[in-house]
């Protein structure tokens, strides 16, 4: 059959050759396979229609999933990373940090924004996976410390999207002291009787997890998220036995009791609605109210 | 004696010495001022060695199989310590220890990480690494500590808290974060000591305090050199290197002012003189307490979190908004 045979061996195309579908028009699936066309998978919250895939999207796009009509003010965006200890390893920090400030002009691992949930106030910080792996060092925990003084301030309650591989080894114990930092500060927050929502996304681990993560109000996440401490492939190489499959998602966490529910990406800006509405802090707001009625004068970030 | 391979050069010194002891025990020559001499050269060439430490000899100093730990603490620094076990809903982790005891006329509450001199209470143990029980237990004692009064005084030796599959069943980073949450608003004065190895955290897990000293050989850091190498370089050949950059040592830790202080140990380590060492800690302690005991609680704890609350570095970039 030598229609379907190399004839000759060895032959190859060079990568600049290769022709590729245009990025961006279609996206297949990292878990099921199937494929589907940008614009479907941007309809659908970010989730594989076929699956209900949640794929890893930006705090940018979770904030106009949450905020009222897509309107919130970003926060503390000055607050910027350096590299104050002369990392190097493979690469020196400073570099990786150049690229990534370069990649995301002006953001961090995290990014903290305020606007309205149907119709009250909610503090968000989220974190960026896309940014070195949204690995928390001093700027998250800064950032972390000053959204939740802005809380205590103005009485609003705060909401973490964890999205991280953990604590930001390029900042080596710096970077430790921020899970003492951010637990210190949440305490303040709950002496004032002021709710905090922790909402785990894929991934979240490590430091991030064994410190502001699991201290929630109330612990919630999107289904299928890898959530732990030590990563799988770390437990896997300690014990030298294989996981079993689901361990350390989010479903296993439910049923292990570190959850309070899961939710779907969909029915995420509804729920916190519901939420904000039981803990309530801000007394004035009017249920009845048309929605749109009461967007505040938030200018958007950009 | 266990000489590590920096120690080599006192090895050789230490068996001529013996050797010289030896003959002259035996009477033949009088070698008292070879012996002196002798002596005198090992003192200067530990002091060499010692003063000059990098960060990885440091790591292997924190790790030297005959260091003391814990219980060898508890049992020297206190008395009438009454060991307490268990958290209450799953078992008692052997990987930390601790209960009441009295330091000088003090009541206090004393736990720390285990690590064990034998293979067998190595194992026994855990090699002082935690599950959840362990932070569950911890935080138990420290609250009873809270309503009857005592200080807490935490000694920190461990190399991370155990990555295993129960752990992460029973919430080994719940456990770690509500231990966190806690001690910051402990109303008793919380010190702690990195006595040995302070891993990430699983040494933060019973690490909040007022204050937080570590001895001179020890280190403190998000990660170990060895995964640290793993991870960043992905080869484990990188730990010398890894272990200088985490500046991870006492020194550097209190240049950051993420510790309060190092205590010195005595010239060759803790393990050379545990007595002199654990007496040095006992006279810390009892300083330290002298001056956190007076103070008002709400106080003692406002000063323990705005302490946290500064650590960090960044900067800030363009025009600050509003």
């Amino acid at each position: 059959m030598g229609w379907f045979k190399r004839l000759k061996e060895g032959v190859s195309t060079e990568t600049i050759n290769k022709k590729a579908a245009p990025d961006g028009l279609w996206h297949q699936c990292k878990k099921c396979g199937e494929t589907c066309t940008s614009k479907d998978l941007a309809d659908n919250f970010h989730k594989c229609p076929h699956c209900n895939y949640h794929n890893r999207i930006t705090p940018e796009l979770y904030f106009d999933i949450i905020f009222d009509g897509g309107k919130y003010k970003e926060l503390f965006s000055e607050i910027q990373s350096k590299d104050f200890l002369n990392f190097t390893d493979l690469r020196a920090y400073s570099d990786r940090l150049v690229e990534a400030k370069a990649s995301k002009p002006g953001k961090e691992a995290i990014v903290t924004a305020v606007g309205k949930v149907k119709r009250r106030e909610l503090v968000v910080a989220a974190m960026d996976f896309f940014y070195i792996g949204g690995s928390m060092g001093s700027v998250v925990g800064e950032k972390i410390s000053r959204s939740i003084e802005y809380c205590l301030e103005h009485k609003v309650p705060l909401m973490i999207i964890s999205k991280s591989g953990g604590a930001r080894m390029m900042e080596s114990a710096f970077s430790l002291m921020q899970m003492a930092k951010t637990s210190a500060m949440l305490t303040k927050l709950g002496k004032a009787g002021i709710p905090f929502f922790s909402f785990m996304t894929d991934p979240t681990t490590g430091g991030v997890t064994a410190s502001y993560a699991m201290l929630g109000d109330l612990n919630f996440a999107e289904p299928g998220a890898l959530i732990g401490f030590a990563g799988p492939r770390v437990i896997k190489e300690f014990i030298r036995k294989d996981l079993p499959e689901g361990f350390q998602t989010s479903e296993f966490l439910l049923e292990h009791g570190f959850l309070d529910f899961i939710v779907d990406r969909k029915d995420l800006r509804e729920r916190l609605g519901d939420l904000l509405h039981f803990f309530r802090v801000d007394e004035h707001v009017d249920d009845l109210a048309p929605e749109t009625e009461n967007i505040a004068p938030i200018q958007t970030a950009e | 004696m266990v000489f590590l391979e920096f120690e080599k050069p006192l090895e050789s010194l230490t068996e001529q010495l013996d050797k010289l002891k030896q003959v002259s025990e035996e009477g033949d020559i009088d070698l008292a001022s070879t012996i002196i001499e002798l002596e005198k050269k090992l003192v200067e060439k530990r002091k060499e060695i010692y003063s000059n430490l990098t960060g990885w000899q440091r790591v292997q100093l924190s790790r030297h199989p005959e260091r003391p730990y814990t219980s060898y603490y508890i049992d020297q620094i206190t008395s009438k310590f009454v060991e307490l076990h268990g958290d209450r809903f799953i078992k008692d982790d052997k990987a930390i220890v601790g209960g009441i005891a009295k330091i000088g006329n003090q009541s206090v509450v004393i736990l720390g990480q285990q690590k064990g001199n034998t293979t067998k209470q190595r194992q026994y143990h855990n090699f002082g690494m935690p599950n959840p029980e362990g932070y569950r237990k911890a935080l138990r004692m420290m609250k009873i500590a809270e309503k009857f009064n005592f200080p807490v005084i935490t000694l920190i030796d461990t190399p991370g808290a155990y990555p295993g599959m129960e752990a992460e069943e029973r919430g080994q980073a719940e456990a770690i974060a509500k231990n966190l949450f806690e001690m910051a608003q402990l109303r008793v004065p919380v010190l702690c000591y990195v006595i040995g190895e302070g891993a990430s955290g699983g040494a933060l897990g019973i690490g909040v305090g007022d204050r937080v000293f570590m001895l001179e050989n020890t280190w403190y850091s998000v990660i170990s050199p060895e995964s640290c190498s793993s991870i960043l370089w992905r080869s484990w050949d990188f730990k010398e290197v890894a272990a200088e950059s985490l500046k991870l040592t006492a020194p550097h830790m209190l240049e950051f002012g993420l510790i309060d202080e190092i205590i010195r140990e005595p010239v060759g380590g803790a393990h050379l003189e545990p007595e002199k060492m654990a007496k040095t800690l006992k006279s810390h302690i009892t300083k330290q307490l002298k001056e956190l005991m007076p103070m008002d609680p709400d106080e003692r704890i406002e000063q323990r979190i705005s302490k946290y609350r500064k650590m960090g570095e960044f900067e800030i970039v363009g025009q600050v908004k509003e």
